[in-house]
Protein backbone atom coordinates (compact mmCIF):
# COMPACT_ATOMS: atom_id res chain seq x y z
CA UNK A 1 0.00 0.00 0.00
CA UNK A 2 2.86 2.31 0.80
CA UNK A 3 4.14 1.13 -2.10
CA UNK A 4 1.20 2.76 -3.97
CA UNK A 5 1.92 5.61 -2.34
CA UNK A 6 5.15 6.32 -3.30
CA UNK A 7 4.80 5.23 -6.77
CA UNK A 8 1.63 8.06 -7.45
CA UNK A 9 4.17 10.70 -5.63
CA UNK A 10 6.64 10.45 -7.61
CA UNK A 11 4.61 10.09 -10.66
CA UNK A 12 3.05 13.76 -9.43
CA UNK A 13 6.74 14.90 -9.40
CA UNK A 14 8.00 13.06 -12.46
CA UNK A 15 4.64 15.37 -14.17
CA UNK A 16 5.68 18.41 -12.50
CA UNK A 17 9.36 18.00 -13.35
CA UNK A 18 7.84 17.04 -17.42
CA UNK A 19 5.52 20.32 -17.61
CA UNK A 20 7.57 22.46 -16.14
CA UNK A 21 10.08 21.72 -18.53
CA UNK A 22 8.05 21.85 -21.48
CA UNK A 23 7.10 25.31 -20.41
CA UNK A 24 10.49 26.48 -21.36
CA UNK A 25 10.26 25.56 -24.91
CA UNK A 26 13.69 24.78 -25.27
CA UNK A 27 14.26 21.35 -27.22
CA UNK A 28 18.11 21.45 -25.29
CA UNK A 29 16.54 21.00 -21.82
CA UNK A 30 15.31 17.43 -23.34
CA UNK A 31 18.65 16.30 -23.97
CA UNK A 32 20.08 17.30 -20.79
CA UNK A 33 17.31 16.48 -18.92
CA UNK A 34 17.23 12.63 -20.56
CA UNK A 35 21.16 12.52 -19.62
CA UNK A 36 20.22 13.33 -15.93
CA UNK A 37 17.28 10.84 -15.68
CA UNK A 38 18.93 8.21 -17.78
CA UNK A 39 21.74 8.32 -15.11
CA UNK A 40 18.88 7.88 -12.22
CA UNK A 41 17.82 4.51 -13.57
CA UNK A 42 21.35 3.66 -14.25
CA UNK A 43 22.59 4.47 -10.94
CA UNK A 44 19.41 2.90 -9.35
CA UNK A 45 19.87 -0.35 -10.94
CA UNK A 46 23.77 -0.49 -9.90
CA UNK A 47 23.27 0.44 -6.74
CA UNK A 48 20.53 -2.93 -6.10
CA UNK A 49 23.50 -4.83 -6.59
CA UNK A 50 26.69 -2.42 -5.11
CA UNK A 51 24.92 -1.03 -2.77
CA UNK A 52 22.26 -3.28 -0.92
CA UNK A 53 24.23 -6.61 -1.52
CA UNK A 54 27.92 -4.73 -1.82
CA UNK A 55 28.79 -6.38 -4.65
CA UNK A 56 30.60 -3.87 -7.19
CA UNK A 57 29.97 -4.26 -10.60
CA UNK A 58 32.42 -2.54 -12.70
CA UNK A 59 30.42 -3.74 -15.92
CA UNK A 60 27.55 -1.12 -16.14
CA UNK A 61 28.85 0.24 -19.52
CA UNK A 62 28.54 -3.49 -20.79
CA UNK A 63 25.01 -3.64 -19.62
CA UNK A 64 23.77 -0.21 -20.71
CA UNK A 65 25.48 -1.45 -23.68
CA UNK A 66 23.77 -5.09 -24.30
CA UNK A 67 20.33 -2.89 -24.26
CA UNK A 68 21.49 -0.61 -26.80
CA UNK A 69 22.15 -3.01 -28.80
CA UNK A 70 19.52 -5.33 -28.20
CA UNK A 71 18.02 -1.97 -29.85
CA UNK A 72 19.97 -1.73 -32.79
CA UNK A 73 19.63 -5.27 -33.64
CA UNK A 74 16.13 -5.31 -33.66
CA UNK A 75 15.88 -1.53 -35.52
CA UNK A 76 18.34 -3.21 -38.03
CA UNK A 77 16.47 -6.58 -38.37
CA UNK A 78 13.05 -4.44 -39.10
CA UNK A 79 15.21 -2.41 -42.16
CA UNK A 80 16.07 -6.32 -43.53
CA UNK A 81 12.26 -7.37 -43.62
CA UNK A 82 12.15 -7.22 -47.44
CA UNK A 83 14.95 -8.67 -48.14
CA UNK A 84 14.58 -11.55 -46.03
CA UNK A 85 11.14 -12.97 -46.28
CA UNK A 86 8.21 -13.34 -48.78
CA UNK A 87 5.83 -10.29 -49.26
CA UNK A 88 3.25 -11.96 -47.67
CA UNK A 89 5.16 -12.45 -44.49
CA UNK A 90 7.01 -9.26 -44.92
CA UNK A 91 4.00 -7.33 -44.87
CA UNK A 92 2.92 -8.87 -41.94
CA UNK A 93 6.02 -8.28 -39.77
CA UNK A 94 5.71 -4.64 -40.90
CA UNK A 95 2.99 -4.06 -39.19
CA UNK A 96 4.62 -4.85 -35.66
CA UNK A 97 8.36 -3.57 -37.28
CA UNK A 98 9.79 -1.36 -36.13
CA UNK A 99 8.85 -1.99 -32.81
CA UNK A 100 7.59 0.65 -30.38
CA UNK A 101 10.73 2.03 -28.01
CA UNK A 102 8.61 1.15 -24.99
CA UNK A 103 8.76 -2.90 -25.96
CA UNK A 104 12.77 -2.21 -27.13
CA UNK A 105 12.52 -1.52 -23.65
CA UNK A 106 11.20 -4.48 -22.27
CA UNK A 107 13.06 -6.61 -24.76
CA UNK A 108 16.36 -5.04 -23.44
CA UNK A 109 15.05 -5.80 -19.86
CA UNK A 110 14.71 -9.23 -20.73
CA UNK A 111 17.84 -9.54 -22.50
CA UNK A 112 20.00 -7.62 -19.81
CA UNK A 113 18.48 -9.63 -17.17
CA UNK A 114 19.82 -12.86 -18.18
CA UNK A 115 23.31 -11.56 -19.11
CA UNK A 116 23.30 -10.22 -15.48
CA UNK A 117 21.65 -14.11 -13.95
CA UNK A 118 24.42 -15.99 -16.65
CA UNK A 119 27.18 -12.76 -14.99
CA UNK A 120 25.87 -14.01 -11.61
CA UNK A 121 25.78 -17.70 -12.25
CA UNK A 122 29.68 -18.18 -13.50
CA UNK A 123 30.78 -15.10 -11.01
CA UNK A 124 29.21 -14.87 -7.39
CA UNK A 125 31.27 -17.64 -6.11
CA UNK A 126 34.14 -14.91 -5.94
CA UNK A 127 33.88 -12.22 -3.64
CA UNK A 128 35.40 -8.57 -3.10
CA UNK A 129 37.81 -7.49 -5.31
CA UNK A 130 37.47 -10.43 -7.57
CA UNK A 131 33.94 -10.25 -8.48
CA UNK A 132 34.63 -6.37 -9.31
CA UNK A 133 37.51 -7.86 -11.70
CA UNK A 134 35.55 -10.34 -12.98
CA UNK A 135 32.39 -8.14 -14.35
CA UNK A 136 35.63 -5.72 -15.80
CA UNK A 137 36.38 -8.59 -17.94
CA UNK A 138 32.66 -9.37 -19.03
CA UNK A 139 32.51 -5.67 -19.87
CA UNK A 140 35.71 -5.80 -22.34
CA UNK A 141 34.53 -9.28 -23.87
CA UNK A 142 31.39 -7.92 -24.77
CA UNK A 143 32.59 -5.11 -26.51
CA UNK A 144 34.56 -7.33 -28.64
CA UNK A 145 31.25 -9.16 -30.17
CA UNK A 146 30.53 -5.66 -30.70
CA UNK A 147 33.09 -4.79 -32.22
CA UNK A 148 33.25 -7.68 -34.67
CA UNK A 149 29.46 -8.26 -34.90
CA UNK A 150 28.93 -6.52 -38.73
CA UNK A 151 25.17 -7.22 -38.62
CA UNK A 152 24.81 -4.10 -35.80
CA UNK A 153 27.38 -2.19 -37.16
CA UNK A 154 30.67 -3.26 -35.72
CA UNK A 155 33.05 -0.93 -34.76
CA UNK A 156 32.30 1.69 -37.68
CA UNK A 157 29.03 1.61 -36.03
CA UNK A 158 25.24 2.02 -37.51
CA UNK A 159 22.75 4.90 -37.75
CA UNK A 160 19.88 4.97 -36.19
CA UNK A 161 16.76 7.33 -37.34
CA UNK A 162 13.78 8.46 -35.16
CA UNK A 163 10.80 8.49 -37.01
CA UNK A 164 10.29 12.22 -37.41
CA UNK A 165 5.99 12.66 -36.35
CA UNK A 166 5.04 12.37 -33.03
CA UNK A 167 1.76 12.56 -31.32
CA UNK A 168 1.36 15.18 -28.63
CA UNK A 169 5.28 15.07 -28.06
CA UNK A 170 6.83 17.64 -29.68
CA UNK A 171 10.11 16.48 -30.67
CA UNK A 172 11.71 13.12 -30.23
CA UNK A 173 14.40 14.07 -27.69
CA UNK A 174 11.09 15.05 -25.58
CA UNK A 175 9.49 11.89 -26.27
CA UNK A 176 12.97 10.01 -25.14
CA UNK A 177 12.60 12.10 -22.17
CA UNK A 178 8.89 11.22 -21.09
CA UNK A 179 9.89 7.78 -21.41
CA UNK A 180 13.25 7.71 -19.64
CA UNK A 181 11.25 9.86 -16.52
CA UNK A 182 8.76 7.10 -16.30
CA UNK A 183 11.32 4.55 -16.26
CA UNK A 184 13.29 6.42 -13.55
CA UNK A 185 10.27 6.21 -11.28
CA UNK A 186 9.93 2.93 -12.03
CA UNK A 187 13.11 2.08 -11.09
CA UNK A 188 12.98 4.24 -7.82
CA UNK A 189 9.62 2.47 -7.22
CA UNK A 190 11.18 -1.26 -7.24
CA UNK A 191 14.34 0.13 -4.86
CA UNK A 192 12.34 1.27 -2.19
CA UNK A 193 10.08 -1.86 -2.67
CA UNK A 194 12.85 -3.96 -2.33
CA UNK A 195 14.83 -1.85 0.79
CA UNK A 196 11.42 -2.55 2.87
CA UNK A 197 11.07 -6.18 1.86
CA UNK A 198 12.40 -9.64 3.17
CA UNK A 199 14.67 -9.48 0.04
CA UNK A 200 16.42 -5.99 1.17
CA UNK A 201 17.12 -7.37 4.33
CA UNK A 202 18.23 -10.53 3.04
CA UNK A 203 20.38 -8.33 0.54
CA UNK A 204 21.65 -6.32 3.71
CA UNK A 205 22.73 -9.24 5.56
CA UNK A 206 24.81 -10.49 2.60
CA UNK A 207 26.32 -6.95 2.39
CA UNK A 208 27.29 -7.19 6.29
CA UNK A 209 28.68 -10.09 6.74
CA UNK A 210 27.99 -13.01 3.88
CA UNK A 211 29.16 -15.92 6.18
CA UNK A 212 26.46 -14.71 9.21
CA UNK A 213 23.70 -14.70 6.92
CA UNK A 214 24.21 -17.91 5.33
CA UNK A 215 24.49 -19.50 9.05
CA UNK A 216 21.25 -17.53 9.65
CA UNK A 217 19.88 -19.10 6.53
CA UNK A 218 19.54 -16.78 4.22
CA UNK A 219 19.99 -17.93 1.16
CA UNK A 220 22.54 -16.27 -0.35
CA UNK A 221 22.98 -17.17 -3.96
CA UNK A 222 20.15 -17.39 -5.14
CA UNK A 223 19.19 -13.65 -3.57
CA UNK A 224 22.77 -12.74 -5.23
CA UNK A 225 20.97 -13.94 -8.15
CA UNK A 226 18.08 -12.17 -7.85
CA UNK A 227 20.21 -8.98 -7.19
CA UNK A 228 22.31 -9.46 -10.56
CA UNK A 229 19.40 -10.16 -12.98
CA UNK A 230 17.16 -7.19 -11.59
CA UNK A 231 20.28 -5.16 -11.79
CA UNK A 232 21.59 -6.00 -15.19
CA UNK A 233 17.59 -5.60 -16.48
CA UNK A 234 17.46 -2.12 -15.46
CA UNK A 235 20.53 -0.95 -16.83
CA UNK A 236 20.03 -2.54 -20.26
CA UNK A 237 16.76 -1.00 -19.81
CA UNK A 238 18.35 2.75 -19.39
CA UNK A 239 20.08 1.71 -22.12
CA UNK A 240 17.48 0.76 -24.97
CA UNK A 241 16.53 4.19 -26.11
CA UNK A 242 19.91 5.29 -26.39
CA UNK A 243 20.33 4.36 -30.10
CA UNK A 244 17.04 7.26 -30.71
CA UNK A 245 18.38 9.37 -28.64
CA UNK A 246 22.24 9.57 -29.96
CA UNK A 247 21.45 9.25 -33.80
CA UNK A 248 24.56 7.26 -34.55
CA UNK A 249 26.33 4.42 -31.79
CA UNK A 250 29.42 2.81 -32.10
CA UNK A 251 30.36 0.12 -29.32
CA UNK A 252 33.14 3.42 -27.82
CA UNK A 253 29.63 5.32 -27.45
CA UNK A 254 27.80 2.94 -25.90
CA UNK A 255 30.45 1.01 -23.88
CA UNK A 256 31.81 4.28 -22.81
CA UNK A 257 33.68 4.28 -19.58
CA UNK A 258 31.54 7.22 -18.57
CA UNK A 259 28.75 5.16 -17.45
CA UNK A 260 30.57 2.49 -15.75
CA UNK A 261 32.26 5.11 -13.57
CA UNK A 262 29.18 7.37 -13.19
CA UNK A 263 26.91 4.81 -12.40
CA UNK A 264 29.16 3.95 -9.24
CA UNK A 265 30.21 7.25 -8.44
CA UNK A 266 26.66 8.63 -8.12
CA UNK A 267 25.97 6.09 -5.55
CA UNK A 268 29.05 6.41 -3.81
CA UNK A 269 28.52 10.01 -3.35
CA UNK A 270 24.48 10.53 -2.61
CA UNK A 271 25.00 7.21 -0.03
CA UNK A 272 24.17 3.31 -1.26
CA UNK A 273 22.43 2.13 1.87
CA UNK A 274 18.79 3.68 0.65
CA UNK A 275 16.82 4.29 -3.03
CA UNK A 276 17.45 8.12 -2.38
CA UNK A 277 21.62 8.05 -2.28
CA UNK A 278 21.58 6.85 -6.35
CA UNK A 279 19.00 9.45 -7.00
CA UNK A 280 20.66 12.46 -5.17
CA UNK A 281 23.92 11.30 -6.52
CA UNK A 282 22.59 11.08 -10.07
CA UNK A 283 20.71 14.16 -10.40
CA UNK A 284 23.66 16.08 -8.60
CA UNK A 285 26.35 14.81 -10.96
CA UNK A 286 24.48 14.56 -14.01
CA UNK A 287 23.58 18.33 -13.73
CA UNK A 288 27.35 19.18 -13.12
CA UNK A 289 28.22 17.45 -15.79
CA UNK A 290 25.16 18.88 -17.74
CA UNK A 291 26.43 22.06 -17.03
CA UNK A 292 29.88 21.72 -17.46
CA UNK A 293 29.21 20.54 -21.42
CA UNK A 294 27.78 23.77 -21.85
CA UNK A 295 30.17 26.14 -20.11
CA UNK A 296 33.70 24.68 -20.25
CA UNK A 297 33.86 21.10 -22.44
CA UNK A 298 32.25 17.78 -22.09
CA UNK A 299 36.00 16.53 -21.56
CA UNK A 300 36.04 17.73 -18.04
CA UNK A 301 33.06 15.47 -17.08
CA UNK A 302 34.58 12.52 -15.58
CA UNK A 303 37.36 14.88 -14.09
CA UNK A 304 34.57 16.41 -12.18
CA UNK A 305 33.25 13.04 -11.31
CA UNK A 306 36.98 12.04 -10.02
CA UNK A 307 37.23 14.62 -8.10
CA UNK A 308 34.19 14.78 -6.30
CA UNK A 309 34.99 10.90 -5.60
CA UNK A 310 37.59 11.49 -3.69
CA UNK A 311 36.06 14.59 -1.58
CA UNK A 312 33.29 12.45 -0.98
CA UNK A 313 35.07 9.25 0.41
CA UNK A 314 37.26 11.46 2.57
CA UNK A 315 34.29 14.18 4.02
CA UNK A 316 31.29 11.38 3.89
CA UNK A 317 32.04 7.78 3.18
CA UNK A 318 28.43 7.02 3.57
CA UNK A 319 27.18 9.83 0.87
CA UNK A 320 25.54 12.91 0.91
CA UNK A 321 21.98 10.63 2.46
CA UNK A 322 24.15 9.22 5.20
CA UNK A 323 25.61 12.41 6.29
CA UNK A 324 22.23 14.04 6.12
CA UNK A 325 21.32 11.04 8.22
CA UNK A 326 23.92 10.56 10.62
CA UNK A 327 23.27 14.44 11.76
CA UNK A 328 19.92 14.22 12.08
CA UNK A 329 20.30 11.12 14.20
CA UNK A 330 22.81 13.28 16.41
CA UNK A 331 20.36 16.05 16.74
CA UNK A 332 18.20 13.78 18.00
CA UNK A 333 20.02 12.24 20.78
CA UNK A 334 21.45 16.01 21.73
CA UNK B 1 10.82 -34.93 20.87
CA UNK B 2 14.78 -34.58 20.62
CA UNK B 3 17.73 -33.82 18.43
CA UNK B 4 20.42 -35.30 17.77
CA UNK B 5 24.15 -35.30 15.68
CA UNK B 6 26.64 -37.73 14.04
CA UNK B 7 29.57 -37.01 12.66
CA UNK B 8 31.05 -40.15 11.17
CA UNK B 9 35.20 -40.43 9.96
CA UNK B 10 34.76 -36.50 8.26
CA UNK B 11 37.93 -35.30 6.72
CA UNK B 12 37.80 -31.65 5.63
CA UNK B 13 40.15 -29.90 3.02
CA UNK B 14 41.05 -25.72 2.33
CA UNK B 15 42.74 -26.72 -1.30
CA UNK B 16 46.02 -29.22 -0.30
CA UNK B 17 45.52 -27.58 3.40
CA UNK B 18 44.27 -31.05 5.76
CA UNK B 19 42.15 -29.37 8.10
CA UNK B 20 40.34 -32.44 9.97
CA UNK B 21 41.17 -35.84 9.60
CA UNK B 22 38.62 -38.76 10.62
CA UNK B 23 36.56 -36.93 13.38
CA UNK B 24 33.85 -38.63 14.45
CA UNK B 25 31.74 -37.53 17.27
CA UNK B 26 27.96 -37.41 18.69
CA UNK B 27 25.77 -35.03 20.48
CA UNK B 28 22.97 -37.20 21.90
CA UNK B 29 19.80 -35.74 22.52
CA UNK B 30 19.27 -32.83 24.46
CA UNK B 31 23.30 -32.87 25.61
CA UNK B 32 25.62 -30.20 25.92
CA UNK B 33 28.71 -31.49 24.48
CA UNK B 34 31.97 -28.84 24.20
CA UNK B 35 34.24 -29.54 21.74
CA UNK B 36 37.58 -28.29 23.18
CA UNK B 37 41.05 -27.41 21.13
CA UNK B 38 42.95 -24.55 21.15
CA UNK B 39 43.76 -22.02 17.90
CA UNK B 40 44.33 -23.86 14.59
CA UNK B 41 42.58 -27.38 15.01
CA UNK B 42 39.77 -27.22 13.37
CA UNK B 43 36.86 -26.32 15.66
CA UNK B 44 35.42 -23.83 13.50
CA UNK B 45 35.55 -25.60 10.24
CA UNK B 46 33.96 -28.80 11.66
CA UNK B 47 31.23 -26.21 12.59
CA UNK B 48 31.23 -24.80 9.04
CA UNK B 49 30.89 -28.59 7.89
CA UNK B 50 28.00 -29.60 9.74
CA UNK B 51 26.18 -25.80 8.28
CA UNK B 52 27.26 -27.04 5.04
CA UNK B 53 29.14 -24.07 4.42
CA UNK B 54 32.62 -26.11 4.13
CA UNK B 55 32.27 -29.37 2.35
CA UNK B 56 33.37 -32.31 3.22
CA UNK B 57 35.73 -34.88 1.22
CA UNK B 58 34.44 -37.43 3.06
CA UNK B 59 32.25 -39.02 6.05
CA UNK B 60 28.61 -38.54 6.77
CA UNK B 61 27.16 -36.21 9.02
CA UNK B 62 23.69 -37.14 9.77
CA UNK B 63 21.53 -35.16 12.38
CA UNK B 64 18.77 -36.50 13.98
CA UNK B 65 15.52 -33.58 14.10
CA UNK B 66 12.69 -35.10 16.07
CA UNK B 67 12.80 -38.54 15.13
CA UNK B 68 13.78 -37.89 11.37
CA UNK B 69 17.20 -38.49 10.14
CA UNK B 70 19.18 -36.21 7.97
CA UNK B 71 22.18 -36.66 6.01
CA UNK B 72 23.65 -32.91 6.04
CA UNK B 73 26.60 -33.39 3.18
CA UNK B 74 25.85 -31.88 0.26
CA UNK B 75 22.64 -29.93 1.26
CA UNK B 76 23.22 -25.97 1.38
CA UNK B 77 23.65 -23.75 4.41
CA UNK B 78 20.04 -22.51 4.06
CA UNK B 79 18.46 -26.17 3.89
CA UNK B 80 20.39 -26.87 6.80
CA UNK B 81 19.39 -24.10 8.65
CA UNK B 82 15.37 -24.79 7.68
CA UNK B 83 16.12 -28.32 9.34
CA UNK B 84 16.43 -26.74 12.98
CA UNK B 85 20.49 -26.36 13.23
CA UNK B 86 21.80 -23.02 14.15
CA UNK B 87 24.90 -21.34 14.32
CA UNK B 88 26.24 -18.59 16.53
CA UNK B 89 29.81 -18.20 14.25
CA UNK B 90 32.93 -17.40 16.00
CA UNK B 91 33.72 -13.78 16.56
CA UNK B 92 29.90 -12.96 16.69
CA UNK B 93 29.38 -12.22 12.74
CA UNK B 94 26.63 -9.41 13.70
CA UNK B 95 25.19 -7.31 10.82
CA UNK B 96 26.87 -4.24 11.58
CA UNK B 97 24.93 -1.57 9.71
CA UNK B 98 21.35 -2.79 10.58
CA UNK B 99 19.60 -2.35 13.90
CA UNK B 100 19.52 -4.62 16.50
CA UNK B 101 16.09 -5.65 16.06
CA UNK B 102 16.86 -5.81 12.40
CA UNK B 103 19.67 -8.10 12.99
CA UNK B 104 17.14 -10.30 15.23
CA UNK B 105 14.68 -10.45 12.37
CA UNK B 106 17.08 -11.86 9.82
CA UNK B 107 17.55 -14.94 12.72
CA UNK B 108 14.09 -15.64 11.45
CA UNK B 109 14.58 -15.54 7.44
CA UNK B 110 13.28 -18.50 6.39
CA UNK B 111 10.24 -20.16 6.46
CA UNK B 112 9.58 -22.40 9.57
CA UNK B 113 10.78 -19.51 11.71
CA UNK B 114 8.45 -17.04 10.61
CA UNK B 115 5.60 -18.56 12.48
CA UNK B 116 7.47 -17.80 15.63
CA UNK B 117 8.77 -14.33 15.65
CA UNK B 118 7.14 -12.50 17.79
CA UNK B 119 7.34 -15.57 21.24
CA UNK B 120 10.86 -16.09 19.95
CA UNK B 121 11.74 -12.20 20.11
CA UNK B 122 10.07 -12.00 23.09
CA UNK B 123 12.18 -14.92 24.69
CA UNK B 124 15.47 -12.83 23.38
CA UNK B 125 14.05 -9.63 25.05
CA UNK B 126 13.57 -11.08 28.04
CA UNK B 127 16.74 -13.15 28.38
CA UNK B 128 19.09 -10.18 27.39
CA UNK B 129 17.06 -6.89 28.53
CA UNK B 130 20.09 -5.19 27.13
CA UNK B 131 18.66 -6.23 23.57
CA UNK B 132 15.17 -4.91 24.18
CA UNK B 133 17.08 -1.58 25.46
CA UNK B 134 19.16 -1.32 22.76
CA UNK B 135 16.56 -2.33 19.96
CA UNK B 136 17.04 0.58 17.42
CA UNK B 137 20.65 0.87 17.60
CA UNK B 138 23.12 -0.35 15.23
CA UNK B 139 24.34 -3.80 16.20
CA UNK B 140 28.06 -2.54 14.97
CA UNK B 141 28.02 0.03 17.75
CA UNK B 142 27.63 -2.66 20.51
CA UNK B 143 30.10 -3.68 23.21
CA UNK B 144 31.48 -6.68 22.82
CA UNK B 145 29.38 -8.46 25.71
CA UNK B 146 26.09 -7.07 24.13
CA UNK B 147 27.21 -8.20 20.37
CA UNK B 148 27.54 -11.51 21.43
CA UNK B 149 24.36 -11.71 23.18
CA UNK B 150 22.87 -10.35 20.21
CA UNK B 151 24.54 -13.09 18.10
CA UNK B 152 22.41 -15.93 20.72
CA UNK B 153 19.29 -13.94 19.62
CA UNK B 154 19.92 -14.07 16.12
CA UNK B 155 20.53 -17.93 16.33
CA UNK B 156 17.28 -18.71 18.69
CA UNK B 157 14.92 -16.58 16.15
CA UNK B 158 15.86 -19.75 13.67
CA UNK B 159 13.67 -21.31 16.19
CA UNK B 160 16.70 -24.18 16.05
CA UNK B 161 16.39 -27.67 17.85
CA UNK B 162 20.33 -28.40 17.42
CA UNK B 163 22.54 -24.96 18.70
CA UNK B 164 26.29 -24.97 16.93
CA UNK B 165 28.31 -22.31 19.36
CA UNK B 166 31.48 -21.53 17.79
CA UNK B 167 33.96 -19.97 20.38
CA UNK B 168 31.69 -17.39 22.51
CA UNK B 169 34.39 -16.17 24.69
CA UNK B 170 36.68 -14.93 22.05
CA UNK B 171 37.14 -11.46 22.55
CA UNK B 172 35.39 -11.27 25.66
CA UNK B 173 36.11 -10.24 29.41
CA UNK B 174 36.20 -13.26 31.91
CA UNK B 175 33.39 -11.66 33.36
CA UNK B 176 31.45 -11.63 30.26
CA UNK B 177 32.65 -14.77 29.60
CA UNK B 178 31.16 -16.75 32.41
CA UNK B 179 27.91 -14.67 31.68
CA UNK B 180 27.68 -15.58 28.03
CA UNK B 181 28.35 -19.51 29.11
CA UNK B 182 25.68 -18.79 31.90
CA UNK B 183 23.08 -17.39 29.00
CA UNK B 184 23.66 -20.75 26.62
CA UNK B 185 22.80 -23.03 29.40
CA UNK B 186 19.83 -21.15 30.42
CA UNK B 187 18.36 -20.72 26.43
CA UNK B 188 19.40 -24.46 26.41
CA UNK B 189 17.01 -25.46 29.24
CA UNK B 190 14.35 -22.89 28.04
CA UNK B 191 14.63 -24.61 24.80
CA UNK B 192 15.32 -28.26 25.44
CA UNK B 193 18.35 -27.28 22.74
CA UNK B 194 21.01 -30.16 21.93
CA UNK B 195 24.33 -27.99 21.90
CA UNK B 196 27.72 -28.23 20.60
CA UNK B 197 30.14 -25.79 21.37
CA UNK B 198 33.57 -25.18 20.50
CA UNK B 199 35.52 -23.39 23.08
CA UNK B 200 39.11 -22.58 24.29
CA UNK B 201 38.29 -21.63 27.30
CA UNK B 202 38.34 -24.83 28.92
CA UNK B 203 37.55 -24.23 32.54
CA UNK B 204 34.15 -22.18 31.20
CA UNK B 205 33.20 -24.66 28.72
CA UNK B 206 33.24 -27.73 31.15
CA UNK B 207 31.39 -25.80 34.18
CA UNK B 208 28.10 -26.31 31.19
CA UNK B 209 29.16 -29.26 29.48
CA UNK B 210 27.68 -33.21 30.00
CA UNK B 211 30.81 -34.46 28.47
CA UNK B 212 33.34 -33.36 25.28
CA UNK B 213 36.04 -34.15 22.83
CA UNK B 214 39.35 -32.69 22.83
CA UNK B 215 40.46 -31.85 19.06
CA UNK B 216 44.73 -31.67 18.24
CA UNK B 217 45.43 -30.99 14.68
CA UNK B 218 42.27 -31.46 13.26
CA UNK B 219 42.40 -35.31 14.84
CA UNK B 220 39.77 -36.13 18.03
CA UNK B 221 42.66 -36.65 21.02
CA UNK B 222 40.29 -37.22 24.12
CA UNK B 223 36.69 -38.03 24.70
CA UNK B 224 35.73 -37.56 27.85
CA UNK B 225 32.63 -39.32 29.06
CA UNK B 226 31.56 -36.72 31.64
CA UNK B 227 32.81 -33.67 33.23
CA UNK B 228 34.89 -34.98 35.41
CA UNK B 229 37.02 -37.24 32.41
CA UNK B 230 37.76 -33.98 31.67
CA UNK B 231 38.94 -32.05 34.07
CA UNK B 232 41.33 -35.45 35.30
CA UNK B 233 42.94 -35.95 32.08
CA UNK B 234 46.36 -35.88 31.78
CA UNK B 235 45.98 -34.38 27.49
CA UNK B 236 43.68 -31.72 29.41
CA UNK B 237 45.99 -30.96 31.57
CA UNK B 238 48.83 -30.97 29.43
CA UNK B 239 47.47 -28.64 26.77
CA UNK B 240 45.40 -26.27 28.84
CA UNK B 241 46.58 -25.72 32.29
CA UNK B 242 50.45 -26.27 31.61
CA UNK B 243 50.59 -29.07 34.20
Amino acid sequence: MRNTIFFLVSLAVALVIYFGLRAFGIDYLFVAGYVIVQYVVLATAWNILGGYTGYVNFGSAAFFAVGAYSSVTLITIATHIEDWFSESVAAALNTVFPLPIPVLVVIAGIVGGLIGYGMGYLTLRLRGAFFAIATLALAVVLATLVVNWEFVGGSSGAYVIAPAEMIFFKSYKEYLFALMLLMAVGSLVVARAIERSKLGYGFAAIRDDELAAEASGVPTLNLKLVATTLSGAMMAMAGAPFPYFIGFIQPSSAFGLEYAVNSIAMPMIGGTLSWMGPLVGAVLLGTLQQLANVTISSAVNLLIVGLLLIVFVIIAPNGIVGLVQDRLRARRTK
Amino acid sequence: MASSIAIENVHAAYGAVRVIEDVSLRVDAGETVALLGTNGNGKSTLMKCIMGIVRPQAGRIVADIDGQKHDLVGKTPEQIVDLGIALVPEGRRLFPKLTVEENLLLGAFRKTARAQIKANMDFCFEAFPRLAERKSQLAGSMSGGEQQMLALGRALMQAPRILLVDEPSVGLAPLLVARTIDAIKQLKEHYQLTVLMAEQNFTQAVRIADRGYVIVHGKIAFEGRSADELNNNDLVRQLYMGM
